[in-house]
């Protein structure tokens, strides 16, 4: 038998390079002649701009150039919209895109005004002093309710209202549900905005070379190709005048696939007009205001049940920040109106939401895109609805799943690949009972709680479900070859954050054609080694480029064993692939190694049969219809300090199913690090606005990220349903453990905090917050 | 114009002698002046310890310093933990990060690893709650820092070994 490469622990191909501090980062990208670039950003959220002096600046020795708007004449254009409205029928979109540098009002702080091209960083930074812009300043939008009124100041001066778009899909009739309800809980909730923080902050750096007419650009981006097409097409390029690597990336998360950032456009424009390469490296202060973020959302929603616990139907009405602009479309807003379906049976649904312009920095995904607010608002509607019921949380929750023999599950609305929301598999109960079991749930609330709580103890405890729409199309491609020297290279066009794809596409190709893993090298994110693909996004890695590696990977194993059952004229059938070599089965005397056999697949001279493809390589192609659901469970036991509301997690729980594995070592820590970044987002990290658009705490001193004292460990446990919809049977899991995390620790306070009736309806809290929320609670008992 | 200074110093064993802006940061300097690419930023505000290297025996964030006051001193970077790539190569360190899956994107790694050297020569068989108290102050925003605190672990039980 051969050995098993798929779905093993494997430790990762990349991380001697990362370890020894020999990586690529785009920052380490260092060139003859390099120019240093920054960025005069505005201060002020909403403002028109009068008169822009870069005259000084320009005095100023060191600096080479400096760019407003005007001086790029018909370059100057809004950036794409990236992602069209899908094709819902009740919808009502305005599209309006982020601009490369501000020429009339600024819409949001941080947008850029000026760009200084200097000899150095230290120099370019220098002459940002000698910017003299003259603002009128505009009352900005920042409230999303104040934004709709009729008196509110206008975002965009030539809509007639701040909204973005407006969208409303429907399953059944609600009407009808709440008509037959035995009751109806409706209540508002709100969700405040965060940001990704990737530890390493974005950066690009251009070179034209003017002798070969050819332009590299190194971009922190998730999706190189089509930034590639892009650029080439707005710098009046061929496609192949233009390579984009994304070299080593330091976390994505999301915002680093927005496209295009002003400075990925600035950059490439500058080096052709001074044709020497020139660089630009976001700093933190920076990121926090032209890296894009998440997640204003207020929900007013309601859901209609039997007496037994059944649901009839909820209903969901929610406005969505967008921020200054909305380069993104809908997909954000409409990841949590489908991810509020949960993993349960909801037979009529009402969502509409609202998408709204604000003088705040720009909305796209990051990491849960959305989701984690359908996620909170279902859990909520739940929570207090078994309240009310007397049923137990989580036996309500049992009592609503989706049943195994119910899948493909259509939900009947359209989910952000613009497919029908169908879940392809699932099996929502084993999990959750798992998650019981880990959690210890019913001796915690028999025995444990009310002894500790006796003790003048404040601990609760939370269970939580949800659902994660992944891996998604279009489509990506892999060539898989098998060189010279015996060795397999894997080429694709995905780039890479730290999801370990160097690793996992190895253990797929390696399946397929018995070599070690070490001797599978991965290349990802270079567009001049593969042309085609769409990004790093929406979990979708492992499953859409993981198949199409499995494809072409499979078409070279058939080519060794053709090549070799002709060479020692056997069956193919009788032959194996092992270590590296081709033999018949059970007789290593006669193996041939794959070097041997790619050499002659490849002949310098002599005859091939017609229609031979040289080589042992193969270049395939992989689009799923549709998305695959990923679905988990989350349990806690979280305990709170009576007097300083500090919070510690002491048990935490994760059951999940993303299917098949590939490699249940990188599966962990993305689960790991996606429980870390949603505990931030409930409890720690909140971007604080003032009433004029300005952010208060843009800085790592001020915004704060969970450390290792605030993540505790996290036990977890897998289900595997296969999806049907690949040959791998994979689902995407880079999302999960971030979604449910603030639908958690609302139910986990509400539980600590029950004696006073605390309903927590919104995220992110934190110490302050929660003693006012219980103070409130504790003042209408 | 701010005047040059002219600095000597020793990084990772080698000795250096440049001419500097005072104001150059020493995290500048190691990465743009002498090459030395791992040594990562993340903030430049002294919160992330993405920056961290070791000046003379003390782990210190590098984008708090200028490179004058490394004048005269020894600094060593992630790049002198490992002699190259090879598994063989490798410092104990980076085995135990490596085999317990320690790092993702692995930007902040350099900078952990090079807090944890002085410490753990001080501390050689840390419990969790302690190198969680240490890394308090770096920040990690892929791992949630579960499976660096395994490899910090497994990491200090490879050193004992190598040097027992
Ligand atoms: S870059 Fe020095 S501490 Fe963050
Ligand atoms: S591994 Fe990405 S920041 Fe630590």
């Amino acid at each position: 038998m051969s050995t098993r490469y798929f779905g093993q622990p494997i430790k990762r191909n990349e991380d001697p390079r990362l370890l020894t501090g020999r990586a690529l980062f785009t920052d380490d990208v260092q060139l003859a002649g390099m120019l240093h670039v920054a960025f005069a950003r505005s201060d002020l959220a909403h403002a028109r701009i009068r008169t822009i002096d870069v005259a000084s600046a320009k005095e100023r020795p060191g600096v080479v150039a400096i760019y407003i708007a005007k001086d790029l004449g018909d370059f100057w254009q809004p950036g794409p919209l990236l992602v069209p409205p899908p094709p819902v029928e009740q919808l009502e979109f305005h599209q309006r895109t982020q601009v490369p540098l501000t020429k009339d009002k600024v819409r949001h702080a941080g947008e850029a005004v000026a760009m200084i091209v200097a000899e150095s960083r230290y120099v370019a930074e220098d002459a940002l002093d000698d910017i003299f812009v003259e603002y009128e300043p505009l009352d900005a939008v920042v409230d999303l309710e104040a934004a709709l009124k009729d008196d509110a100041p206008l975002v965009h001066d030539d809509l007639e209202r701040n909204i973005s778009a407006r969208v409303a899909q429907t399953k059944g009739d609600w009407t009808q549900a709440a008509s037959e309800a035995d009751l109806v809980i409706s209540r508002r909730f709100h969700y405040d905005r965060g940001t990704a923080a990737a530890l390493e902050n974005r950066g690009i750096v251009a070179s034209w070379d003017a002798k070969t007419q050819h332009l590299t650009v190194w971009d922190t981006t998730q999706a190189p190709i089509a930034i590639r097409n892009g650029l080439a097409a707005m710098l009046g390029l061929s496609e192949r005048q233009v390579r984009v690597i994304a070299p080593f990336i330091g976390g994505g998360f999301g915002p680093k696939i927005m496209m295009f950032y002003p400075e990925e456009v600035l950059l490439a424009w500058a080096t052709l007009q001074l044709g020497r390469p020139v660089k630009w490296i976001e700093d933190r202060e920076e990121n926090f205001y032209a890296t894009t973020q998440e997640r204003v959302q207020v929900h007013d929603a309601a859901i209609a049940l039997r007496r037994d616990g059944t649901i009839l139907g909820v209903k969901d009405i929610f406005l969505h920040d967008s921020g200054a602009y909305a380069p993104y479309g809908l997909t954000v807003p409409i990841n949590s109106q489908c991810t509020l379906l949960g993993p349960y049976i909801v037979p009529n649904y009402y969502s509409e939401f609202t998408s709204v312009f604000t003088n705040k920095p720009i909305v796209t995904p990051y990491r849960g895109a959305g989701r984690q607010h359908g996620v909170f608002v279902m859990e909520r509607l739940l929570d207090i609805a078994a309240r009310e019921l007397a049923i137990d949380r989580v036996e309500i929750r049992r009592r609503n799943f989706i049943r195994p023999e119910q899948f493909p599950y259509n939900n009947e609305i359209i989910y952000q690949d613009f497919a029908p929301l169908v879940y392809d598999s699932g099996n929502y109960e084993p999990a959750l009972e798992r998650a019981l079991e880990l959690i210890g749930y019913e001796r915690f609330i028999r025995e444990e709680q009310p002894q500790r709580e006796a003790e003048g103890e404040r601990v609760g405890i939370a269970v939580v479900n949800y659902i994660e729409g992944t891996g998604i199309g279009p489509y990506e491609g892999a060539r898989v070859t098998v060189e010279a020297s015996g060795k397999v290279s894997v080429v694709t066009g995905i780039g890479t954050q730290g999801q370990g794809h160097y690793t996992s596409f190895a253990q797929v190709a390696a399946e397929q054609l018995g070599v070690p893993v070490s001797d599978v090298h991965i290349v990802t994110g270079d567009t001049d080694l593969f042309y085609w693909g769409a990004g790093t996004f929406a979990s979708r890695g492992a499953v859409v480029a993981g198949n199409a590696v499995h494809a072409a990977a499979a078409n070279v194993r058939a080519k060794i064993l053709k090549l070799a059952g002709e060479k020692l004229e056997v069956a193919e059938e009788d032959l194996e692939l092992i270590e590296g070599r081709a033999q018949v089965k059970g007789a290593p005397e006669t193996a041939i190694p794959f070097g041997q056999l790619a050499a002659e697949a490849n002949p310098l001279r002599g005859a091939v049969k017609p229609g031979t493809e040289p080589g042992l390589e193969s270049t395939e192609y992989f689009g799923p219809e549709r998305g695959a659901t990923a679905s988990g469970v989350h349990a806690m036991i979280l305990t709170v300090d009576p007097e300083t509301f500090l919070v510690e997690i002491e048990k935490y729980v994760v059951v999940h199913d993303c299917g098949k594995v590939i490699n249940p070592l990188i599966l962990e820590g993305q689960i790991q690090g996606g429980v870390a970044q949603g505990i931030g987002n409930a409890f720690y990290e909140q971007l604080h606005f003032n009433e004029n658009g300005a952010l208060l705490n843009a800085s790592l001193m001020d915004y704060l990220l969970p450390t290792a004292m605030d993540v505790p460990d996290i036990l977890s446990d897998h289900i595997e349903t296969p999806s049907p919809l690949n040959p791998l049977g994979v689902k995407g899991a880079g999302e999960a453990g971030a979604i449910p995390v603030g639908a958690l620790f609302a139910q986990a306070l509400d539980n600590a905090f029950r004696d006073i009736g605390l309903e927590t309806r919104e995220i992110p809290l934190s110490p302050n917050r929660l003693f006012e929320l219980v103070m409130e609670a504790k003042k209408a008992v | 114009m701010q005047l040059n200074h002219t600095i000597t110093l020793i990084v990772n064993g080698q000795q250096y002698m440049r001419s500097v802006e005072p104001r150059l940061l020493l995290s500048d300097f190691l990465r743009h002046q002498l090459g030395l690419t791992g040594t990562h930023v993340g903030c430049e505000h002294g919160v992330c310890g993405a920056c961290t290297v070791v000046l003379d025996n003390e782990a210190v964030r590098s984008c708090l310093l200028f490179a004058v006051q490394a004048n005269g001193r020894e600094v060593a970077t992630v790049e002198g933990l490992s002699s190259g790539l090879h598994p063989e190569q490798l410092h104990p360190l980076q085995i135990g990060f490596w085999e317990a899956h320690g790092l993702q994107c692995g930007y902040c790694t350099p900078g952990i690893l090079m807090t944890l050297v002085p410490f753990l020569r001080e501390n050689p068989n840390p419990t969790a709650t302690e190198i969680r108290d240490l890394l308090s102050g770096n920040i990690c925003r892929c791992t949630g820092y579960q499976k660096i605190v395994e490899a910090v672990q497994s990491g200090a039980k490879l050193i004992q070994e190598g040097s027992s």
